[in-house]
């Protein structure tokens, strides 16, 4: 257990940064959500609009909601400029604060429309004017119901702002999705515990705020809003108050190989004298986007990747003309920089257990083909909405029994269990050769190459230093030297490495 | 001191006051009388504008009351209802002085007393809240602070409605002494004819919208007014009968 306290302690940063991007969604939701109130309560169509609109939100999963925002603001730069920020605070602010507004708003109508009409014919029988009434009356007896509502709202921000991780705000998600892709189960648990002590504290101190207000005792209210405020104002001074220099943001997306190939460039840079800043577990989407538009200097993409989501291209040239096609585009299109293919490629195939492959006599795609009818395939969440998959099912004329998605981790547990038969794996997977598996031959060749490449932002590739930083790890990477790191943090026993060893020992067989 | 030239209020194809004409004279105890639904809370109510008219217009000390901001309007006059409205997270001086409050003046504890004090409340009632006190200390205050702006003319709108008959007879006689001794105009709304005959010096009966009998109370007992108005008389007059026939019987 000194693992966990360990992790915990460490989490004083993603803490901060979890404590006022909670707070400012909350509080960006207060300030849109009773304004709402009030003027919902004059007129029932507001009501109805406003209500309706908060309740689909509410419908949203919080993950795709925050995603979301990505392309909504990449299309707001149209409006207000090249500085709006597409990842990070802002687009997770947006996206909480939205959250946020249902039960602040929920609770502000219904409290004022169950306000004594006999309270709000006295109001106007004294002559109160109508702000004079929302002051003196509406608002002061309506504020605990209020108050409940933002405890409500409080606990779910708290909750849904782990998820920010993905799009690369840091936050008590970074250590759960951290843990959960290297399956550090400690990392998983600290992050959660801290998460969840974070939302029952709010949830408390807001409480005893509430019952002040309940029991017209301020003292026992500011007491709580004080309380709130030295924890918000703490937050602010670990964010902000130390000297933050420039630093190089390194993106990975949300699986092992990313994390440790992060770490290699990142201790790279840091030879070479820069201070560099790890953004982990984006999503596949967002990385490229987020490279091009500067949100990200560097991140590790696929040319198979890129191939399909960018250029939209669902040929197969082969693999030469693909990574020459590509380094053209960017350098056209996105102004981004292709420094080279690491020499390893991570691409889609397919695998089963050997002692499966065995029974069924399986070697070739045509042979999975055969077999396909009484099989279930499981692949990672995009797969089977990908054109590779179009074109080997094609290609191959495959008739599954069963499709299902999986988290890249858990799909390998699937195959071991026998929730899977066979899995869209990926060649540098070390768990190819760490749980015995067969990779079937593609006789068509109809999956495309996936070469990694380092990709440098259309700003960083200015900097001459950092390009000639990282040209030695052009070319640099076998796929066994891949797999091996890959296994080294994927694997689940006391040889477990986290993924900056993991990187170190890369870093030593590579000769860097 | 209160004109109504045609009032009429409808309320989509329901006229709920039709075109009343009516003056009210400075000084007056007016009770406005009828059975539910007979108009006469709307009637009241369009005079501190709670109520705007939709045809027609009343006139308050000569002035058209839709020519002022309605808030500007009802702090120049007071009003006391059946809900009666003590604000419940301000005590009693509070709820009190929130008529002056509104236009900026301090009401000074000395005349929170006297208001205490008019409505033969104790001086130590002022720091209470609202739930601490009984149904009739609570409209003795929303008394009280109908007349902190010491305002000339008095709305009452059902004001003892909800309260057990000693407190209401009692309050009824302090609200006859006020409207004396502070030289109110006051109009009060009742449904109950013997309230209206004891307090008031003019009673207006209401029917379906329209003043159907404008009389004294002694005229109404001599049998004035019309059918409407001697049927209501008639109600208490028979209560009345019926005791003195049992205290006889008691005697005999």
């Amino acid at each position: 257990m000194s693992g966990f306290w360990e992790a915990l302690l460490g989490l004083g940063d993603q803490l901060a940064a979890h404590v006022l991007l909670s707070a400012s969604a909350i509080a960006l939701g207060i300030l849109v959500a009773l304004p709402l109130a009030v003027w919902a309560n004059r007129s029932p169509s507001v009501a109805k609009v406003a209500l309706g609109f908060a309740n689909l939100v509410q419908t949203i999963p919080a993950l795709a909601l925050l995603a979301l925002f990505f392309p909504i603001l990449l299309s707001l730069r149209a409006v207000f400029g090249e500085g709006l920020p597409t990842l990070g605070f802002l687009p997770a602010l947006l996206a909480l604060a939205l959250y946020a507004l249902l039960p602040i708003l929920r609770n502000a109508i219904t409290a004022q429309a169950n306000l004594d009409p006999g309270v709000l014919e006295a109001a106007d029988g004294v002559g109160m004017t109508s702000a004079q009434k929302l002051r003196l009356v509406e608002a002061p007896l309506s504020a605990p119901f209020i108050m409940a509502g933002i405890r409500t709202a409080a606990v779910w921000t708290i909750g849904a702002a782990t998820l920010a991780t993905t799009i690369g705000q840091p936050s008590l998600g970074d250590p759960i999705f951290a843990g959960l892709q290297t399956q550090n189960w400690i990392l998983v648990l600290a992050g959660c515990a801290a998460s969840a002590a974070l939302a029952l504290t709010t949830d408390a101190l807001l409480g005893l705020i509430e019952r002040g207000m309940l029991g017209r005792k301020p003292a026992l209210s500011l007491g709580g809003l004080a309380i709130v405020a030295a924890g918000i104002g703490t937050a602010l001074f670990v964010q902000f108050g130390g000297s933050k220099e420039e630093r190089i943001v390194i993106g990975a997306k949300q699986f092992s190989e990313q994390y440790i190939l992060a770490r290699l460039i990142g201790s790279q840079l840091e030879k070479a004298g820069y201070a560099v800043e790890y953004r982990d577990g984006l999503g596949s989407a967002v990385v490229h986007n987020a490279l091009t538009t500067n949100a990200l200097d560097i991140s590790i993409d696929y040319t198979g990747t890129i191939w399909t989501n960018q250029l939209k291209r669902t040929d197969n040239p082969g693999r030469e003309a693909m990574y020459a096609e590509i380094v053209r585009w960017e350098a056209e299109r996105s102004g981004a920089l292709v420094l080279g293919r690491l020499g390893f490629e991570n691409a889609y195939a397919f695998a089963l257990r050997k002692d499966r492959a065995d029974e069924l006599g399986l070697e070739t795609l045509e042979d999975l083909a055969r077999a396909a009818p009484q099989l279930t395939v499981g692949g990672d969440p995009e797969f089977f909405e990908r054109p590779e998959w179009i074109a080997v099912r094609d290609a191959y004329a495959f008739r599954f029994e069963a499709t299902r998605n999986f988290a890249p981790t858990f799909m390998y547990n699937a195959l071991k269990s026998g929730e899977a038969d066979v899995i869209s794996a990926y060649t540098s997977d070390g768990r190819i050769a760490g749980d015995n598996l067969v990779v079937l031959a593609d006789p068509e060749e109809a999956l495309p190459s996936y070469d990694a490449l380092v990709m440098i932002s259309p700003e960083s590739a200015k900097d001459e230093a950092l390009v000639a930083a990282l040209q030695p790890l052009v070319g640099a990477i076998s796929v066994e030297a891949m797999r091996e790191a890959n296994f080294a943090v994927d694997r689940e026993d006391d040889a477990k490495l986290s993924p900056e060893d993991a990187a170190t020992q890369l870093a030593e067989r590579i000769g860097l | 001191m209160v004109a109504f030239e045609q009032c009429g209020r409808r309320y989509g194809d329901v006229a709920a006051v039709g075109s009343v004409d009516c003056a009210i004279a400075t000084g007056s105890f007016v009770a406005l009388v009828g059975a539910s639904g007979s108009g006469k809370s709307t009637l009241l109510k369009m005079v501190n504008a709670l109520v705007e008219p939709s045809a027609g217009r009343v006139l308050v000390g000569g002035e058209d009351v839709s020519a002022r901001a309605p808030p500007q309007l009802r702090r120049r006059i007071g009003y006391v209802f059946q809900g009666i409205g003590l604000f419940p997270h301000m005590n009693v001086a509070e709820n009190i002085a929130i008529g002056p409050r509104l236009h900026g003046e301090h009401l000074s504890a000395a005349r929170v007393a006297e208001l205490l004090q008019l409505v033969e409340l104790e001086t130590e009632m002022a720091g209470r809240m609202p739930d601490e006190l009984s149904g009739g200390q609570r409209q003795r205050v929303g008394v009280a602070r109908a007349l902190a702006n010491s305002p000339q003319l008095l709305l009452m709108d059902e004001p003892f409605g909800a309260l057990d008959p000693i407190t209401r007879d009692a309050l009824g006689e302090r609200v006859r002494a006020l409207h004396h001794d502070l030289g109110l105009t006051t109009i009060m709304v009742t449904h109950d004819m013997a309230e209206a005959l004891l307090l008031a010096d003019r009673v207006l009966v209401m029917d379906a919208g329209a003043i159907v009998a404008d009389e004294t109370p002694a005229a109404l007992l001599a049998g004035k007014g019309g059918k409407i108005a001697q049927s209501l008389v008639a109600v208490p007059r028979e209560q009345a009968a019926k005791l003195a026939q049992i205290e006889k019987a008691m005697r005999a």
